[in-house]
Order: structure tokens, then C-alpha cells, then sequence
């Protein structure tokens, strides 16, 4: 699949209580969700993102809080994948189990700006700046989150690794 | 092999494990509460089994919005009450609940040895009790209900060894933000803690419940310590199931060993914006408070109130300044009640609460108006955790943010003693 989007660029420790703050959480509703995704760090980002567009950060991406709404939010915001120099594990997960791509890229990170248009080949990890003309490629994931990455999420692994035991 | 691989090598019927393999280990205890569960419950019923693997190893908690503070959350709670009366599940409601990582080592839920995920990234908080306890999310969760296992990386493992003995008015708490401090708030990412050493021997369960609690504010995926006599004294009144004491190999393997002395480490306080933003509260400067908040899963256990009782005894909360006292769980509100706390806390002017996270995460209780400022003995300082952007968290421990709330600004407990 390839992703095309405007970048959006955020530093280090971008939080769960940023991404989604907690006054918002008494819904889990994806749409509702969205609807405060990043508000409290970048009060333009609802106002112009468009599906497609990137958000990218440094390093801890994602960090705080399990919930899992932050994905959600993101996810339902439009946005197709994130790209940091690293990412917190709880979120990492989740966004993995939902079907929210992350790539790990510090060298794009370092090489592309706010407002550069990507190009993003996640089956092999390439991502074109279409701005600055650079590519970069991201770190593979291992074999067992390509696994469930290509399964669709963790709901439809556990459904298949359940229908195997039967079988 | 160390404590965290000996338990995961266990679980996962393997006879040992090593970092960056990934296994998947059985579970002992799921946890979930009243802002993970609604999801963990959809995604569960997408799976399509008709029954959890176990129901006497599912836990679900309402601690965060409740009493319920408005009608979507009182919509969550309801979600909860249903699923696990239809499927046999344990729920804390109103009136038996506390924080979830106040209660279940309370009650014996959780126990050394044991593999534990929560949807709720402060699981962490049970590796005081020898347990592997980490958080994920709730799709995690739902998938571990139908299955009781879970997908996992075997994380690195990082020692910090403590050596020397605590100063006065020194506890867990600042222990914990002086390392995150010393090593940020991803200094342990992907990483099992495991702390050690004679300050650590000489600490009390509920201080290492603290310290473990904030691994992740470290970006750990666990934090661990070796159980010993006085975990067993903690454990053996509280468990109703048998349990098993992994303990670390002499030569364990350890990405890293970090050691500090802290006989010269002052009580911390973390400025806003980060947990890691940590200084000895001698440093902090004039910061004026319009809030004090004592209570949470890192310092709402008994031992964190006396603390907060013994400053606040026949002294007042300064004018001006809000100060919320909330116990974990029901017990320990009992317990305050017997020895007398709140009356302590009453007539010093602060408020009392019932068992609820509330303040914080910017839910209710004492949410933070524009430009306010907080000192607080919770976990996190992240911008607008406790209510408004525009407003500022300060981390710090019981007695800390008792002598604060007195003196209407940031001092250490001696300043308002002396
Ligand atoms: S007290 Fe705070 S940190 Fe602990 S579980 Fe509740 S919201 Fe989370």
C-alpha cells in the first residue's frame, strides 16, 4: 500500500494526554474521539489535516497512558501512518493491533519538515520526501508483527489462531 | 536469567528466554477499568467466542470517573456492570472499589510470580510484589479474555542499584523521580527495571509499590524487586491462591547496571512539564499552589496519608489553596477512618474524598482551572493532565505536598515543622 500526505512535525515525548486528553475519554467512540485529536499540543492540526497527511515526531512518540483511544483518534483523524525516531511500547502496540502504521525512521525524521509532502511504500518501508526528492527506508518490523501486521490487527489473529485450534 | 525472564520463561512452557524473543506467556491476571473496558468489551465481542478463558482471572475495576461524574461515563460503568455479570467476571463497583493498583495487591489479586496485563499502562505497579505486570491496551485485553495468553517481546533488563541509607522525609517516591530524572522519560524504553540494593532492603512494600508504579514513566515495560521477607509478610495474610518466588541468578545477564547513592538525595519534585523534570525541592524556587492532591495508585496507600496526617496535625491548609485527600480503597479509607486521619485532614481544611483517580487525570475531584498550579503525589505532570493546558503540575511525595498546601507554596515538610 502506498501513503501520500502532508507532514505534520512534533519533538520528543508526544503523549497520550496530548494526543487525546483525558476529559474526552468517558466516550469510545472513534469519530467523537477524533474530533479533539492533538488539541492540546497543536490547535490547527483539526482544522487542516486531510485524510492521508503524517504526522512525525523524535523520539518516545506516544508515550503516558495505554489507551488505546490515542491510536483510535489518530487513526479516525485521517491521519495514515506515524513515523518517529521511536515510539513509547504500550502505544506501539496498540497502534499495531488496530491497524495504525508506525515507522521507525530517525533518518527522515531528521531530513523532512513540516508541511513536505511523503510518499510512504509500508510493505517495504521506503518513504520518499516528494519535496526535497530524499528516500529513506524505516526499520523492518520482525517477522511476528509483519504476521499480525498482514493478519489485519490482533482481533482477526486471535479469530485465526482460534479457528486453528479447533480445526 | 534474571526475575522478569525466570516468570516469562514460565509462563510461556519454555525453559528460558531471552531478550528480544517474542513468546506467549499465559496470563494470571487481566485487568481492565471504566475508560479501557468499554473497548476491550467491543473488540472481545468481535472476536466471537461465546465465554473468557477464566473468569476468576479477569478483573474490572471502575475507578477513574466514578461515582460517575456525568452520564457517558455513567453509560461506561453500566457497559462493565452488564459484561461482567453476563460472563462471570469480578467487578469493583461503588462502595467495594479502589484504585485498581492500590487494590488488587491489596487484596491479594496479584502475587509474586504471577504474569499480569492490565489496560492500564500503570500494571506496572505490581512488580513490587515479584509479579511480571505490564499495561497494554484494550484490544490486548479483550484478546488475552478470549484466549488467557498474550503476544510479548522479552524486554531487556536494566539494574539500579541503590546503595546507602534514605534522609529524612525521603521515601519511594522520590527515589523514583530522582532516576527518572537522572535517566528521562524514556531512559528505560522497552525495558524491564529491576531495583536493588540496600535502600531499596530497607523500604517498606508500600514505597516499592510507589517506585514500581512510575517504571513507565521511564518508558519501562516493567519494574520489578526480588521478594523478601517483607513481601512475604505483605502476600501471605492477602493470598487465596498458591504462588511462586522467582528470584534473579547471581550471574544474570542485565543490558545495564545503574547504581546510586542516596544518602544525599533530597525529597524530589518534578516540574511541569515532564515526570523527568525532576530537582530536590530546595531548588524548586517560589512556586505558589492553588492545589494539593494526595492520593492516587503511585501515594494514596495508608502509610502515604499518616505521612500527610502527621504535617497536617493541628495546622491549617493555607488560604487560598484547595487540598484533596483521596484514598486508594475502601480499606484504607477504613483504616483512616480508625486511626483518626480524617479527622486530621478535615480540620486542617482539606477535603475527603472516596476512593476515585478523579484529579488525577483531569477527570473530576479538582480539576485545574487556567494558569492554576497543582503539587501532587501522582505520576504524571504531562501539559493539561489535570485539567486545563494551561496549567501546571508538580510531582512530589505525601509529605512534600502536605507541608506545601500549609505553606501555600513548594517546601520540603521541614519548613513548616521547625
Ligand atoms: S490514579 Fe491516576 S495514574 Fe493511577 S490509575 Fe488512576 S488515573 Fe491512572
Amino acid at each position: 500500500m502506498i501513503l501520500k500526505g502532508k507532514v505534520y512535525k512534533y519533538g520528543a515525548d508526544v503523549n497520550t494526554d496530548v494526543i487525546i486528553p483525558a476529559r474526552y475519554l468517558n466516550v469510545s467512540d472513534p469519530a467523537k474521539l477524533a474530533a479533539h485529536c492533538m488539541e492540546d499540543i497543536d490547535k490547527d492540526f483539526l482544522k487542516t489535516v486531510k485524510p492521508g497527511d503524517i504526522i512525525m515526531a523524535t523520539s518516545n512518540f506516544g508515550c503516558g497512558s495505554s489507551r488505546e483511544h490515542a491510536p483510535i483518534a489518530i487513526k479516525a483523524s485521517g491521519v495514515s501512518c506515524v513515523i518517529a525516531d521511536t515510539f513509547a511500547r504500550i502505544f506501539f502496540r496498540n497502534a499495531i493491533n488496530i491497524g495504525l502504521p508506525l515507522l521507525e525512521c530517525p533518518d527522515a525524521v531528521k531530513n523532512t519538515k513540516a508541511g513536505d509532502i511523503l510518499e510512504v511504500d509500508l510493505a517495504r518501508g521506503k518513504i520518499k520526501n516528494i519535496t526535497n526528492g530524499q528516500t529513506f527506508t524505516a526499520t523492518p518490523y520482525p517477522a511476528f508483527m509483519s504476521e499480525l501486521i498482514s493478519a489485519g490487527g490482533l482481533v482477526e489473529y486471535t479469530k485465526n489462531k482460534l479457528a486453528e485450534a479447533k480445526a | 536469567m534474571n526475575i522478569s525472564e525466570r516468570i516469562l520463561a514460565a509462563h510461556a512452557g519454555k525453559k528460558s528466554v531471552a531478550p528480544g524473543e517474542f513468546i506467549n506467556p499465559r496470563v494470571d491476571v487481566v485487568l481492565s477499568n471504566d475508560i479501557t473496558a468499554p473497548i476491550a468489551i467491543r473488540e472481545f465481542r468481535r472476536i466471537g467466542v461465546k465465554k473468557v478463558f477464566d473468569p476468576k482471572k479477569i478483573v474490572m475495576v471502575a475507578d477513574h470517573f466514578v461515582p460517575n461524574k456525568d452520564i457517558l461515563s455513567a453509560e461506561q460503568a453500566k457497559e462493565m456492570r452488564e459484561f461482567c455479570l453476563e460472563y462471570g467476571v469480578k467487578f469493583y463497583d461503588v462502595g467495594e472499589m479502589g484504585i485498581e493498583h492500590a487494590l488488587l495487591p491489596e487484596q491479594g489479586i496479584v502475587l509474586p510470580g504471577d504474569v499480569v496485563i492490565g489496560a492500564d499502562s500503570h500494571t506496572c505497579t505490581y512488580g513490587a510484589v515479584g509479579a511480571f505486570a505490564t499495561g497494554m491496551g484494550s484490544t490486548d485485553i479483550a484478546c488475552a479474555m478470549a484466549t488467557g495468553d498474550i503476544w510479548m517481546k522479552v524486554p531487556q533488563n536494566i539494574k539500579f542499584v541503590y546503595h546507602g541509607k534514605l534522609g529524612k522525609w525521603v521515601g519511594g517516591k522520590d527515589l523514583i523521580l530522582y532516576t527518572i530524572g537522572q535517566i528521562g522519560v524514556d531512559g528505560a524504553l522497552y525495558a524491564a527495571m529491576e531495583f536493588t540494593g540496600e535502600a531499596i532492603d530497607a523500604l517498606s512494600v508500600e514505597g516499592r509499590l510507589t517506585m514500581a508504579n512510575m517504571a513507565i514513566e521511564a518508558g519501562g515495560k516493567a519494574g520489578l524487586f526480588r521478594v523478601d521477607e517483607k513481601t512475604l509478610a505483605y502476600v501471605k495474610s492477602r493470598a487465596k491462591r498458591k504462588y511462586t518466588v522467582y528470584d534473579s541468578d547471581p550471574d544474570a545477564a542485565y543490558a545495564k547496571v545503574i547504581e546510586y547513592d542516596v544518602s544525599k538525595i533530597e525529597p524530589q519534585v518534578s516540574m511541569p512539564h515532564l515526570p523527568s523534570n525532576a530537582r530536590p525541592v530546595s531548588k524548586v524556587g517560589n512556586v505558589k499552589i492553588d492545589q494539593a492532591v494526595i492520593g492516587s495508585c503511585t501515594n494514596g496507600r495508608i502509610e502515604d496519608l499518616r505521612l500527610a496526617a502527621q504535617i497536617l496535625k493541628n495546622r491549617k491548609v493555607a488560604k487560598g489553596v484547595r487540598c484533596i485527600v483521596i484514598p486508594g480503597t475502601q480499606q484504607i479509607y477504613l483504616d483512616a477512618l480508625k486511626e483518626g486521619l480524617i479527622e486530621i485532614f478535615v480540620k486542617a481544611g482539606a477535603a475527603f474524598s472516596t476512593p476515585t483517580c478523579g484529579p488525577c487525570l483531569g477527570g473530576h475531584m479538582g480539576v485545574l482551572a487556567d494558569g492554576e498550579r497543582c503539587v501532587s503525589t501522582t505520576n504524571r505532570n504531562f501539559v493539561g493532565r489535570m485539567g486545563s493546558p494551561k496549567s501546571e503540575v508538580y510531582l512530589a511525595n505525601p509529605a512534600v505536598a502536605a507541608a506545601s498546601d500549609i505553606a501555600g507554596k513548594i517546601v520540603g515538610p521541614d519548613e513548616v515543622l521547625k
